[in-house]
């Protein structure tokens, strides 16, 4: 199988690296060699972060290049547009409709564009975008919009469930196992 | 079994499997998890040291006493360590002996983007660079193999993909190495001069039988698939070329990056037409096989600055590039900040406010230099806030010591700030140093230090009383400040600047994000109240925006710090 390649966008914070361990561990569950590049340090902090997570029978490179996304999963809409170079044609994008002001924005600088998963889509990409940060704050806590994400990915991937639930228990400590498995399940049934 | 690791995980895996009993390290993006997953061995002792020399001072004390250790640092940390390094090189080990350098092309995290591997080369100890994280785990293995094989330290070089990728690792037992004996051997150990000359002559004969161990280790192996182009690599880029070549290409990768075969290399060159190297940062590889009389193309084609990819090798060696999409207006950067409730922005707006000179130092707090504080003139390397501000001080005189500050934060201040300090007292400037103590090294993860009272793995231990400190090295004037008092923390400034001698500030509140800090609960903008004047703004705070003229405050960033409300005239700003 040739390789695929998955991108994980948004700002550092937002608990992106939760988000390609759930996807990893579900690929490596299901057989595919795989690669997750991850980022830490100074980009952490409230920058734009950027995950790759690739599989397929054999995987060289962990890091995936403009125009080779087959997916790209965002946290927030400027991320998306930001990313939108790495996407393939014919790739799709999940988003979160969360905005977050960058510093320019909030000094004045620059504009936040409007509109965005529209104009992407008009771009004829093939957009889903889902209020995680609603849906997160439903299932009990801001900061799972990660896991809400997850599961909107696992209702467009062809992955079983179970595979997810288990990574789901192998990643998230116990304390808050029940309110990730809620997040899920909430992004799960978004439409 | 197999499993998903970080590069720096495996690098922990491959200690634990080798039966690696002593580590020190100090922390450094991209190499810190190595230490912080060696900790979680139970049979492997592991600290944080306060800097990098005496990291790895601590491990070839270990190697000496006859254990299997290791230290793990950055590649600038490699500068901090690199005098114990090229003397070690001479005795050599007991117990094996391995380094980690962790080089970050691109420069992620980092303030330059040097190249390791000169310091393999100039203190002429071997070199291994692994590729994935499977590799990573098996070549500190036959690091250490070769560590006590060859007599002498080995380096494994990571860079920040490697470090920073996880992928499948099969999972063995732990090899044990009991304690070599100890053996009195100054001849060895003690490097004088009339000691030290002989050990040259077998660092050189080392390097000689490292040469034909090269020639024939799988460490370095051919993939042979065509023979119009060849390919010589090592690490990560023999991923990008592996995926933009595959089969159109042959490859020799170098698994041990110094020294290098020769006729390995030579033969390698004969059988293919064509012959690249691929190699970011300095052209290592290339020099060598240029020594050879050897027709190879690389610098000239693939220069030295930054990372490259599959796609930059696929450009310059096929000339294909991928369709891109790209959103039809201007998508405004998204640069790093610090944290909402950060302890340094209050101080830090404080110096902007003054427009004071700030020669500033490595961590979370560099953010300060960046719009819209921008309040910091310099940041070179770890400490040189502190001896930097002395030397400024001298050169411009009276009239630079009443507006200029050095920050520093507590890690940092442990690692490399202390001498700084005794020089600004020993050699009189009136220099003001603030300490940016928030509890932690911040940057790198939270990682404990001296002053924080907790070892590596979050046991209770000896904590440096910074006051003391200071008083100790002959700095009289020494106040503590709160930063998130904007008030108190503007006069400490204004008033040290003043003092007719050198004084260090304390500013401290604990880190944020640190779990035993208790939040607030998040403020809000009274709109009838807010007149827009944007005043809040200038904190540089990513919970606050404007809407429609008037400061919204995102609720799930705000930690209720409370500083906005101190620059706020109307008010506005409520609980």
């Amino acid at each position: 199988m040739e390789t695929r390649s998955i991108m994980i966008v948004g700002v550092g914070g937002q608990g992106s690296l939760l988000a390609s361990r759930l996807l990893g561990n579900v690929l490596l569950a299901k057989g595919f060699d795989v690669k997750v590049s991850e980022v830490h340090g100074m980009s952490q902090r409230g920058g734009s972060v950027v995950t790759y997570v690739k599989y397929g029978d054999e995987v060289c490179s962990p890091v995936i290049e403009k125009g080779e996304a087959d997916v790209i999963i965002s946290f927030e809409l400027l991320e998306s547009a930001r990313w939108l170079p790495y996407l393939k044609k014919g790739g799709k994008l999940i988003t979160s409709t969360q905005q977050l002001d960058p510093m320019p924005v909030i000094t004045g600088a620059a504009q936040y564009p409007e509109d965005i998963a529209a104009k992407i889509k008009d771009m004829g990409v093939e957009v889903t975008a889902v209020d995680a940060l609603g849906l997160a704050e439903q299932a009990g806590n801001a900061k799972a919009s990660n896991v809400v994400l997850m599961g909107v990915v696992s209702a467009q991937t062809e992955f079983e469930e179970e595979l997810w639930q288990n990574a789901i228990e192998q990643c998230v400590p116990p304390k808050f196992l029940e309110l990730n498995k809620k997040a899920f399940e909430l992004g799960r049934a978004a439409r | 079994m197999k499993k998903l690791m970080l590069g720096n995980e495996a690098f922990a895996r491959g200690l634990y499997e080798a039966g690696v009993t002593i580590v020190s390290s100090y922390p450094g993006t991209p190499s810190t998890e190595i230490t912080e997953y060696a900790a979680k061995y139970e049979d492997i002792y592991a600290e944080w040291a306060p800097n990098e020399k005496v990291a790895a001072e601590t491990a070839i004390g270990a190697s000496i006493a006859g254990a299997r250790s290791f230290c793990g640092m950055k590649h600038v940390g490699l500068n901090v360590a690199a005098d114990p390094l090229f003397t070690f090189s001479y005795s050599g080990v007991n117990g094996g002996m391995v380094i980690a350098v962790a080089d970050d092309p691109g420069m992620h995290s980092s303030q330059n983007e040097q190249d390791s591997r000169h310091y393999a080369i100039a203190a002429k100890v071997p070199m291994l660079e692994p590729s994935d994280s499977s590799e990573v785990r098996d070549y500190v293995k036959a690091a250490y193999d070769i560590s006590e094989e060859f007599d002498t330290p080995v380096i494994v070089r990571m860079c920040t993909r490697v470090a920073h990728s996880q992928s499948a690792v099969e999972l063995f037992d732990r090899e044990e190495h009991p304690l070599k004996d100890y053996v009195k051997c100054p001849q060895k150990y003690v490097m004088m001069p009339a000691y030290a000359r002989p050990r040259h002559v077998v660092v050189e004969e080392r390097t000689a039988k490292l040469i034909t161990y090269a020639e024939t280790s799988p460490l370095n192996r051919i993939i042979e698939n065509n023979t119009d182009i060849g390919i010589i690599t090592s690490g990560i880029c023999f991923q990008y070329a592996r995926e933009a070549m595959g089969d159109k290409a042959s490859y020799l990768k170098l698994g041990m990056v110094n020294p290098f075969p020769v006729e390995l290399i030579k033969d390698f060159c004969a059988k293919h037409k064509t012959v690249y190297v691929i190699e970011e940062l300095d052209d290592i590889i290339e020099t060598h096989c240029k020594k050879l009389g050897l027709d190879v193309i690389g610098k000239e084609l693939f220069g030295f600055i930054g990372e490259f990819s599959q796609a930059v090798v696929a450009e310059k060696l096929l000339g294909v590039k991928n369709e891109v999409m790209t959103f039809p207006e201007n998508v405004p950067v998204r640069p790093p900040v610090m944290c909402a409730g950060c302890p340094h922005r209050g101080l830090f707006y404080c110096l902007s406010k003054n427009k004071i000179t700030v020669s500033g130092d490595i961590g979370c707090y560099t953010l300060g230099a960046s719009a819209p504080l921008n309040a910091m003139d310099t940041t070179i390397c770890m400490g040189a806030s502190v001896s930097a501000l002395h030397g400024f001080n001298k050169a411009r005189g009276e009239e630079a010591e009443k507006k200029t500050v050095a920050v520093i934060g507590d890690s940092t201040f442990m690692h490399s700030g202390i001498t700084g300090l005794v020089n600004i007292a020993y050699n009189a400037t009136n220099s003001t140093v603030i300490i940016l103590d928030n509890s932690i090294t911040g940057m790198t993860g939270h990682q404990q230090n001296p002053t924080t009272g907790k070892n590596l793995k979050g046991d209770p231990a000896a904590a440096v009383n910074l006051e003391e400190l200071c008083h100790a090295v002959g700095i009289k004037r020494v106040v503590v400040v709160d930063p998130y008092d904007l008030a108190q923390t503007e006069a400490a400034i204004k008033e040290e600047l003043a003092a007719p001698e050198p004084s260090v500030i304390i500013s401290r509140r604990p880190c944020a994000l640190l779990k035993y800090v208790k939040h607030e609960a998040p403020l809000k903008v009274d709109e009838g109240k807010c007149v827009g004047c944007k005043m809040c703004l200038k904190l540089g705070c990513p919970a606050i925006s404007v809407r429609n003229g008037k400061c919204v405050i995102d609720h799930t960033q705000c930690v209720g710090c409370g500083i906005c409300t101190e620059v706020c005239k109307p008010k506005a700003i409520i609980k």
